[in-house]
């Protein structure tokens, strides 16, 4: 994992169960003329030690954050991939939005000296299924190869098609997550116009403030989370160390508009019911949800009405936290990292924490957001839900290994 | 200022990731220097930033190795 947190998933995750902020004020480029001048960047992000810096040049930001989570991801898992297996082993690893870095800057290139200094390596550089493509050349994965483009719910995306590429049979192993990186003046430029971004300049470490009332919008984030899937008797048989069972994986589209969600949160509900209906678990089987929480006004608020209806009175007896308040918000990558957190939270059973909820939303008076601080709490399964742009959602369900 | 041996050295050593006293002027960028084809269209690339000229494509495709990269420098630039 590469996250505003810290570049390993235990440094994030030491950080996230503090309660740490990633956001700062953005210092790559020129800030000044933008309605946003903050983000949750990564912070003394070095590739060289997982490829050679000749590599890391011809491959945009993303790129270099999804292979380093990806190579920590398949070095942690001990997958040994042999000849006879290679060709069950796949992976399928999303971006929201891909090489925006890249496009931008050859782009200015085209402008300025024209078409002849575009990069042969632009193209490989910035399309969004180059982190698959990559760590299967560096691995040799022979399995399928595939890649999520669907916003904000990417992350969620890829691993629950990664879970289904195994249920289906076309493969024993997946690597699954999604990587992102837009922190560029086009990229901000953007979310800025759509005025989708909190604009607390004066003070970025509370800008990301979920279901709090003073909420104003979301923190961009950025970096990449991957996990590998392996089908359960293989993994067994071959001794891994199993950190949790993905057992359940929902899809539903809201068929509303383009950037927001319908109030009653209709589609993130139907989401999140077809994740139980999958996973055979009634709504009362699930301990803690990591939310979608972005931090903005409405959808925050449709995501809540979204738990009401499908938890009814077992609500309040649900943690429902939001990692984003503190990570900011990864958009592509953001469900392979709360993924990667809800497995967390049943390893060591602790639900994480929502910082900055001074106030909260008198719409969610029941129910435990988690507020500031961790709470150690018994946790057998754990749903972690994504929502993007076009109204395109998704839910996973872990269990405890 | 440097020769023009020295600055194609240079540049073939930092667009190929290797190290300078590696590029020897018979060295052949695909069969010694580890390029591929993308890696040779970027360092012809850098070649005509450097030497502000351009090389047109099909002389691009003939110069394989170090010293065929000198050699048309030096002849180009007179």
């Amino acid at each position: 994992m590469v996250s505003p947190l810290g570049n390993t998933v235990d440094d994030t995750w030491s950080a996230v169960l503090a309660g740490t902020s990633g956001a700062a004020p953005i210092e790559t480029f020129d800030v000044s003329a933008f309605s946003t001048r903050f983000a949750a960047t990564v912070k003394n992000f070095d590739p060289t030690p997982y490829m050679p810096a000749k590599e890391a040049r011809k491959m945009d930001v993303f790129l270099q954050f999804g292979m380093v989570a990806g190579i920590q991801a398949i070095e942690d898992s001990g997958l040994e991939v042999s000849i006879d297996d290679a060709p069950r082993i796949g992976a399928c690893i999303g971006s929201g939005m891909g090489g925006i870095q890249a496009i931008e800057d050859n782009a200015m290139l085209i402008a300025e000296k024209g078409p002849r200094r575009v990069s042969p390596f632009f193209v490989p550089g910035a399309i969004i299924n180059m982190v698959a493509g990559n760590l299967s050349i560096k691995y040799g994965l022979k399995g399928p190869n595939l890649s999520t483009t669907t916003a904000c719910t990417t992350g969620t995306h890829a691993i629950g098609l990664g879970m289904r590429t195994i249920q289906y049979g076309d493969a024993d192993v997946m690597v699954c997550g999604g990587a992102e990186m837009v922190t560029t003046p086009v990229g901000l430029g953007g979310f800025c116009a759509a005025r989708a971004l909190s604009t607390r300049n004066d003070d970025p470490q509370a800008a990301s403030r979920p279901w709090d009332r003073d909420r104003d919008g979301f923190v961009l984030g950025e970096g990449a989370g991957v996990l590998v899937l392996e089908e359960y008797e293989r993994a067994k048989a071959r001794g891994a160390k199993i950190y949790a069972e993905l057992s359940g994986f929902g899809m539903s589209g809201d068929a509303h508009h383009m950037t927001s969600p319908p109030e009653d949160g209709a589609g993130a509900a139907l989401s999140m019911q077809n994740a139980l209906n999958d996973a055979g678990l009634a709504a009362d089987a699930i301990q803690y949800i990591n939310a979608h929480g972005t931090s903005t006004p409405l959808g925050d608020k449709a995501e809540i009405q979204a738990v009401h209806s499908i938890f009814g009175s077992a609500a309040d007896k649900i943690a429902v936290s939001s990692t984003k308040s503190m990570t900011g918000h990864l958009l592509g990558a953001a469900g392979a990292i709360e993924a990667i957190f809800s497995v967390l939270a049943l390893r060591d059973q602790v639900g994480p924490p929502t910082i900055n909820l001074d106030n909260p939303d008198e719409a969610c008076n029941n129910i435990n957001l988690v507020p500031l601080e961790a709470q150690q709490m018994a946790i057998d399964a754990a749903l972690s839900n994504s929502f993007g742009f076009g109204g395109t959602n998704g839910s996973l369900i872990f269990k405890r290994a | 200022m440097s020769s023009i041996e020295e600055r194609v050295k240079k540049i073939v050593a930092e667009q190929l990731g290797v190290k300078e006293e590696d590029v020897k002027p018979e060295a052949s960028f695909v069969e010694d220097l580890g390029a591929d084809s993308l890696d040779t269209v970027e360092l012809v690339m850098a070649l005509e930033e450097e030497f502000e000229t351009e090389i047109p494509d099909e002389e691009a495709e003939k110069i394989t190795t170090v010293q065929l990269a000198i050699d048309y420098i030096k002849e180009n630039l007179g």
